[in-house]
């Protein structure tokens, strides 16, 4: 972010709140519980959520562009299971890599293909994709198969130390570069900015000329890329295939794009807000971890919470920029703005 | 021939055929593979098989998706039904420790009316999207139910609560009467009250029913808390029919059959027209595939890969898009 963005506007009101939050959350776990204030907590947070920073990132696009990708927890389970079977086969861990991110991206390029030919309801296709990632990674095996290949125990258990003991692992140096590149390519590329313009008004980018049709198709395939790589970090992470992996994490992934300042109708937002938006989970889960009495559901409840304050302050906002902008036809009743369809 | 011809055309633009013939199709193929499967047995003092299986089991179902019709006629969608169907099933089994079934049935029902007016009111007074509105109680929901189980699967011996979800009538499962009366309230509230046609106005074009001097955000919350007491009905059916309450388990997907078999009944999810028959067709078909692929002895973990395949397939007919260019095709072939 430049030097302009520095002052508070409509425009980044959403994504300060959020970091106002992030610092609050880790103050009170630090004022409340000893030992949460370390540098290794902290990195830990990157540890456990580096695949939940990817997917939200893949997801934050398809959201700017107004559509949405249910399907992004269920590639990730299929990726975990079809890089077990294929160890059990014998194959080369680059070898497997290579099929994961190719496996993902023409399931992504599919989806975006159906929505945007014959103008599919993106809710639905997503759906079916879920169900049929989910389906494939059932028909591979039910049960739970571990990985023993030595690279990608490797890859996972490689501590690289960043201050003295406190250490990162791979997946998080992938994470990283995820996030910087997709922020990149949010801003600097011609592609990033026909996401934003479609996201805006898709009739409004056809009739500059934007490669609409194009553009939707890459980035459902973008986020199916991006769930690939965090089925890559996710598998680094439990070493492990299973078709019941991060049953639901799709929502957890919107939760996080919500919190982190996107907005649901699109056109708009940030692309490091899912990184903070994750975080902000991921510490509201070492809070109840910390605490040692609060049961793992509170996790729910809070978050639910959280999604429900972002949401109201993202009305509020828009709201507020709607009438500034029309303050002529103020007494004009305005309904089809107020209820976007889904 | 030409008139029979004539009636073909008229019967395939009723909507209702579709998820019929749907099941007609189902039926013949099972006629074919699994001779079985329409044998029925009178035991006990009621019916057994697996027609009895699909009204019995296909009930919560039904109703779900009765509210979730009305739902998507208003260009919406609720995907948290499946959790507040858990919040009701747990609340019932909960209170059933001290409360009369009355009240514990009342309390299930009142927590689906609860959170059907929560969803509405995000939706209609905030104006926030149906789907981003009704994900947070699809989050908090599991939960909700989850502190009122206290983590736990709550079990229950009631025989009178029982009846409810197991039970018989006149040979025939409890449940299905309990889906015939939502659906006879709806239907009648659809046909013979003002709010019926409001409903359909107000999906079909927003701005022009609000210039008819239509209010909107009433009709939206009204659809919203019928769907939230159709789920608190479901849950209290599921919870009653497995004598316990299972906050994480209980209706889980369940929004996805609905929302699939509103859509296989004809209802656009873009909103106006919805048709309460084809919704009940759409999910009788949904179960009888399950109750299908059980019987098959596939693995019922494939059920997803055939739900997707038919969910695609279904939208791709569907879309107006899809057919042009079936027929386009169609042309150029005949042109060649």
């Amino acid at each position: 972010m430049k030097k302009v963005s520095l002052k508070i506007s409509h425009n980044n009101i959403i994504v300060l709140a959020t970091l106002l939050l992030l610092f609050i959350l880790y103050g009170s776990g630090a004022a409340l519980y000893k030992g949460f204030f370390s540098m290794q907590v902290f990195l830990n947070l990157f540890i456990d959520n580096a695949y939940l920073i990817i997917v939200a990132t893949g997801m934050a696009f398809v959201i700017i562009k107004g559509g949405i990708d249910l399907s992004v927890a269920s590639v990730v389970a299929l990726i975990s299971m079809v890089s077990a079977a294929l160890f059990q086969q014998g194959a080369n861990a680059f070898v497997v890599i290579f099929a994961a991110l190719l496996i993902g991206t023409l399931f992504g390029a599919g989806q975006g293909y159906l929505i945007q030919r014959f103008q599919l309801h993106p809710w639905i296709v997503t759906l079916a994709g879920m169900f049929l990632a989910r389906g494939i990674s059932f028909l591979i095996s039910t049960e739970s198969i571990v990985i023993s290949n030595p690279t990608f125990v490797l890859l996972s258990q490689h501590k690289i130390y960043v201050w003295e003991k406190n250490f990162i692992t791979i997946s998080v140096l992938i994470a990283l570069a995820v996030v910087i590149a997709a922020i990149l390519i949010g801003r600097y590329s011609s592609f990033g900015r026909a996401v934003y313009a479609i996201g805006g008004s898709e009739k409004s980018a056809i009739l500059m000329g934007l490669p609409v049709a194009r553009t939707t198709i890459t980035v459902y395939t973008l986020s199916g890329l991006f769930s690939a790589i965090g089925g890559i970090v996710f598998t680094f992470y439990m070493l492990s295939g299973y078709s019941l992996h991060l049953m639901g994490m799709e929502m957890d992934a919107i939760a996080s794009c919500v919190i982190g300042g996107i907005l649901l109708t699109g056109g708009f937002g940030y692309l490091i807000g899912p990184t903070l938006g994750v975080l902000c989970t991921g510490i509201i889960q070492t809070i109840i971890m910390f605490q040692g009495t609060l049961s793992s559901w509170w996790t729910k409840i809070t978050i639910g919470f959280l999604l429900f304050l972002f949401m109201a302050f993202q009305r509020i906002i828009v709201m507020r920029k709607e009438k500034s902008a029309l303050p002529a036809s103020k007494n004009k009743p305005n309904f089809e703005n107020k209820v976007v369809n889904l | 021939m030409a008139s029979l011809a004539g009636l073909a055309r008229n019967l395939s633009k009723q909507k209702i055929i579709w998820p019929i013939l749907a099941i007609v199709v189902l039926f013949l193929f099972n006629l074919i593979v699994i001779p079985d499967f329409f044998r029925m047995e009178w035991k006990d003092g009621h019916l057994f098989g697996n027609l009895i299986d699909i009204l019995k089991n296909g009930s919560p179902l039904i109703i779900i998706a009765i509210g979730m019709t009305l739902v998507i006629a208003k260009e919406g969608i609720d995907i948290s039904v499946g959790s507040v169907l858990a919040i009701s099933g747990a609340l019932a089994v909960f209170m059933l420790n001290g409360y009369p079934l009355w009240v514990v049935v009342l309390a299930g029902i009142g927590a689906g009316l609860l959170c059907g007016l929560w969803n509405g009111m995000l939706v209609a007074i905030l104006g926030i999207q149906p789907m981003v509105a009704t994900l947070i109680l699809l989050t908090i929901g599991r939960g909700i139910a989850q502190l009122i189980t206290g983590g736990q699967v709550l079990t229950t011996s009631n025989k009178a609560f029982q009846f409810i979800g197991k039970g018989h009538l006149l040979g025939l499962p409890f449940p299905l009467f309990l889906a015939m009366g939502v659906f006879l309230i709806v239907y009648l509230f659809k046909t013979r009250t003002a709010f019926g046609l409001f409903l359909e106005a107000a999906g079909g074009n927003k701005t022009a029913s609000s210039y008819a001097g239509i209010r909107p955000k009433v009709i939206f919350m009204t659809a919203y808390t019928i769907t939230g007491i159709c789920a608190g009905i479901a849950g209290i059916i599921i919870s009653s029919n497995i004598a316990s309450a299972d906050a994480n388990n209980a209706g889980l997907w369940i929004e996805l059959d609905a929302i699939l078999a509103v859509v296989i009944g004809g209802t656009s999810m873009r909103g106006g027209r919805f048709y309460l028959g084809g919704t009940i067709f759409g999910a009788l078909f949904i179960q009888s595939l399950t109750t299908t692929i059980y019987s098959l002895g596939v693995e019922p973990s494939s059920i997803l890969l055939v739900k997707a395949v038919v969910v695609i397939i279904v939208c791709l007919i569907q879309s107006d898009l899809f057919r042009q260019s079936f027929k386009l095709a169609k042309k150029k072939v005949a042109a060649s």
